[in-house]
């Protein structure tokens, strides 16, 4: 009996040797390419897109050839006086940029170059009543705010400053019939949403309330023939969920529930062998955002060349080691 | 990001532009509907600029229609405001000539906090150019309180750039404040039904769907609507996850009438379409707390479809039934746990293979929580009598889907 099954075929000249170079060389030459439309439109997510670029270089041992003053002065140039940091200068604060501003400055072991004091205080103001917090002073509420709040907080250590019970309640109200986690109460599971809320249990101490079984279970159904893993079902496969599924495994403790080696080859075949990066699935344009998590994903399959990553912080965990930093994984 | 097509003019186009005489001048970034018009223009003119208001991208088809911002006379007040990436740039960026001039522009109003109709038009305009800029959209609110805009043109406005970009977080988050400003959900469920007829699954509109139905109780039909979308799709995951949020918030499944009609609904649509990951998932969901084996005749039902509509879910969805039933009763451990583990090895070996991994931990912990200390699993009880049994334990053939 046939069945049509959402999913992409690899063609048989796909890469399948991990071209590290080539992607350390496209993230080092990233924005300073002369016909870069894409990065003019980005800007509004600035902030987020230098993180993603000196994690995976930092993953990948390349974290030298990035420059360290100008983008300490770029970040100072963007927290603002409520205390949060916008994606770049001139646009407005958001608990996204303000988390994606903090991991960078502790790459870079250098969270002093903003006003820490201040950014708490940011994200203590975006927490509301019934514990969940808004992204912005214009109110939207997502579970993805909860995991930037705690995140960010972690990193400067100073998880007190919220009301953490209260947090978890919210992110509880969230958890759906099927083990996943929505963006509200009531939001469909998707694995984007998962990844943040186990993320933000991790950081709060309360992985205990995942039903781990039956989580893990929905997350390694994201696993499709071609290897691939998408984030809903139905939905084709992408290689940043090898990141978003793979980490909440990893949290969880079932990451070998996914075929792995299957899962390494899809991830491979989404790389340019001419461009260097990755993209979203074979074929397609490559950015350094899908490179990231490429890479990241890769990293918690246990490659090699690169460095081992913190699966609740996408950080390098030689980083949180410095900063003392041991969020609880499930075993 | 936004799908423009890449914008390619220079300094050729920008001369062109310049050669425009003021009295024939009509800027073609006029064209958002409702928006109103200084006009000195003789009428014939306007009918021939109404046409080309349909076009896609801003005067793009005629290069002689559009006018920097740099260029316009009632626009030379303004000392626009470059981009700054940091005090030592060390990349060179390369933009678009338009949207460098619109976003120096917009970041010229920004720097002096202006507030006004032009300035409104120029968010319509960097919106056009990037609608994930979330500074813009915060400037427009503030502008739309400022000056007091009708909030029911600002409905038409965002209608029309949400047909354009669904798929944005910026544009629904808008469309919610303009809502809950106006207090008057009376257009969503149609127009998200719309957004939905073009892509099913569309999570921004989704959430948006359930905090307008949440909010102002708009849940009498939704269960019809989630019907007829399973109907065109019975895979759609999030048409099922909306089922159950609507039931939960509703009727609630404790009615043993509405949880047998949710089974039976599911097993029908189970029939339909057996290789359905969400139809399984919601059985399974909706059947947890009370215990999938509990419910009256489910396990013959999902043996009967095991002929006729099999897949690895029904496979696991068996599993499951087994593994409640050992959990609940103490009778027939053995058997229930023989058939059990030959389904997780049947799974592993052969029927779901990628997540081999996955079925060996079921069948060991079933294994370590329900085996008896002798280590064999096939060796049928003594005085068992098969016919007793409330869950059926005769021997199954293997499915053969």
């Amino acid at each position: 009996m046939g069945t049509q099954v959402k999913d992409v075929v690899i063609k048989s000249d796909a890469p399948s040797a991990l071209l590290l170079d080539k992607h350390a060389d496209y993230i080092a030459a990233y924005g300073s390419k002369k016909d870069d439309y894409e990065y003019t439109l980005s800007e509004y997510l600035r902030m987020s897109g230098i993180y993603w670029g000196l994690t995976v270089m930092d993953l990948m041992g390349q974290l030298t050839r990035m420059n360290q003053q100008e983008i300490s002065d770029f970040i100072k140039s963007c927290q603002h006086d409520c205390g949060g940091v916008s994606a770049s200068i001139g646009h407005d604060p958001h608990v996204l940029y303000t988390l994606s501003a903090v991991q960078i400055l502790s790459l870079y072991d250098n969270v002093n170059v903003l006003d820490v004091d201040k950014v708490v205080e940011y994200v203590r103001g975006l927490q509301q009543e019934d514990g969940s917090f808004a992204g912005d002073k214009w109110g939207e509420i997502d579970t993805r705010f909860s995991f930037c709040a705690v995140a960010t907080l972690a990193l400067l250590g100073r998880l007190d400053a919220i009301n953490v019970d209260k947090a978890v309640e919210f992110v509880l109200s969230c958890m759906n019939f099927d083990g996943g986690f929505g963006c509200r109460p009531g939001s469909e599971s998707h694995a984007g949403q998962i990844y943040c809320c186990t993320g933000f249990l991790s950081i709060a101490g309360q992985l205990h309330q995942v039903n781990a079984d039956l989580l893990g279970w929905w997350l390694c159904e994201r696993q499709l023939p071609s290897g691939g893993l998408n984030g809903r079902p139905e939905k084709l496969p992408d290689v940043c969920y090898s990141w978003w599924v793979l980490a909440s495994l990893k949290i969880i403790g079932r990451i070998h529930w996914i075929d792995k080696s299957k899962l390494r080859s899809f991830i491979l075949a989404c790389q340019d062998e001419e461009t260097g990066g990755f993209a979203d699935r074979p074929g397609d344009m490559v950015d350094p955002f899908h490179t990231l998590f490429g890479v990241a994903g890769l990293s918690l399959l246990g490659e090699g060349q690169i460095k081992d990553v913190n699966p609740v912080l996408c950080m390098p965990e030689d980083v949180l080691e410095r900063l003392g930093l041991h969020p609880d994984l499930l075993s | 990001m936004t799908s423009m097509s890449a914008i390619t003019q220079t300094s050729d186009f920008t001369n062109k532009a310049a050669l425009i005489p003021l009295a024939t001048e009509r800027p073609a970034y006029y064209r958002m509907s409702g928006i109103e018009e200084t006009s000195n223009v003789s009428s014939e003119f306007q009918e021939e600029r109404s046409e080309e208001e349909v076009e896609e991208e801003i005067g793009y088809e005629d290069p002689f229609r559009y006018v920097f911002y740099r260029d316009r006379k009632e626009w030379a007040d303004l000392e626009p405001v470059p981009q700054d990436d940091g005090p030592n740039p060390v990349v060179k960026i390369a933009y678009s000539d338009k949207f460098t001039d619109v976003y120096d522009y917009f970041r010229a109003l920004l720097k002096n906090d202006e507030k006004s109709d032009r300035a409104l038009l120029l968010t319509a305009e960097a919106i056009e150019l990037n609608a994930a800029n979330y500074t813009v959209w915060h400037y427009r609110r503030v502008l739309l309180q400022a000056l007091e805009k009708d909030l029911r043109e600002e409905m038409r406005y965002i209608t029309t750039i949400i047909e354009d970009q669904p798929k944005n977080y910026q544009v629904w988050h808008h469309r919610r404040m303009v809502v809950e400003w106006l207090n008057d959900p009376s257009e969503e469920l149609e127009f998200i039904a719309e957004i939905l007829s073009q892509d099913a699954k569309n999570y921004h509109a989704w959430q948006h769907r359930q905090w307008v139905i949440k909010e102002y109780k708009l849940w009498d039909s939704e269960l019809e609507y989630v019907e007829q979308l399973l109907e065109e799709d019975v895979r759609n995951n999030s048409a099922w996850n909306q089922r159950h949020y609507i039931i939960s918030h509703t009727t609630g499944y404790s009615d043993p009438a509405i949880l047998n009609r949710e089974v039976q609904y599911s097993l029908k649509q189970i029939k339909k379409a057996p290789h359905n990951e969400s139809v399984w998932n919601y059985l399974k969901g909706i059947l947890q707390d009370l215990g999938l084996s509990s419910h009256p005749g489910l396990l013959e039902q999902i043996l009967e479809l095991k002929e006729t509509h099999c897949s690895p879910y029904l496979l696991g969805f068996l599993v499951d039934i087994y593994e409640d039933f050992l959990e609940n009763t103490l009778e027939h451990h053995e058997e229930v746990l023989s058939k059990a583990l030959e389904l997780c090895e049947l799974l592993a070996r052969e029927k779901d293979t990628i997540r081999r991994e996955y079925w060996s931990y079921v069948g060991r912990s079933l294994q370590t929580k329900y085996g008896s200390s002798d280590s064999s699993t096939t060796t049928s009880a003594p005085g068992i009598d098969p016919g007793s049994a409330s869950g059926s334990v005769h021997q199954e053939t293997p499915c053969s889907s």
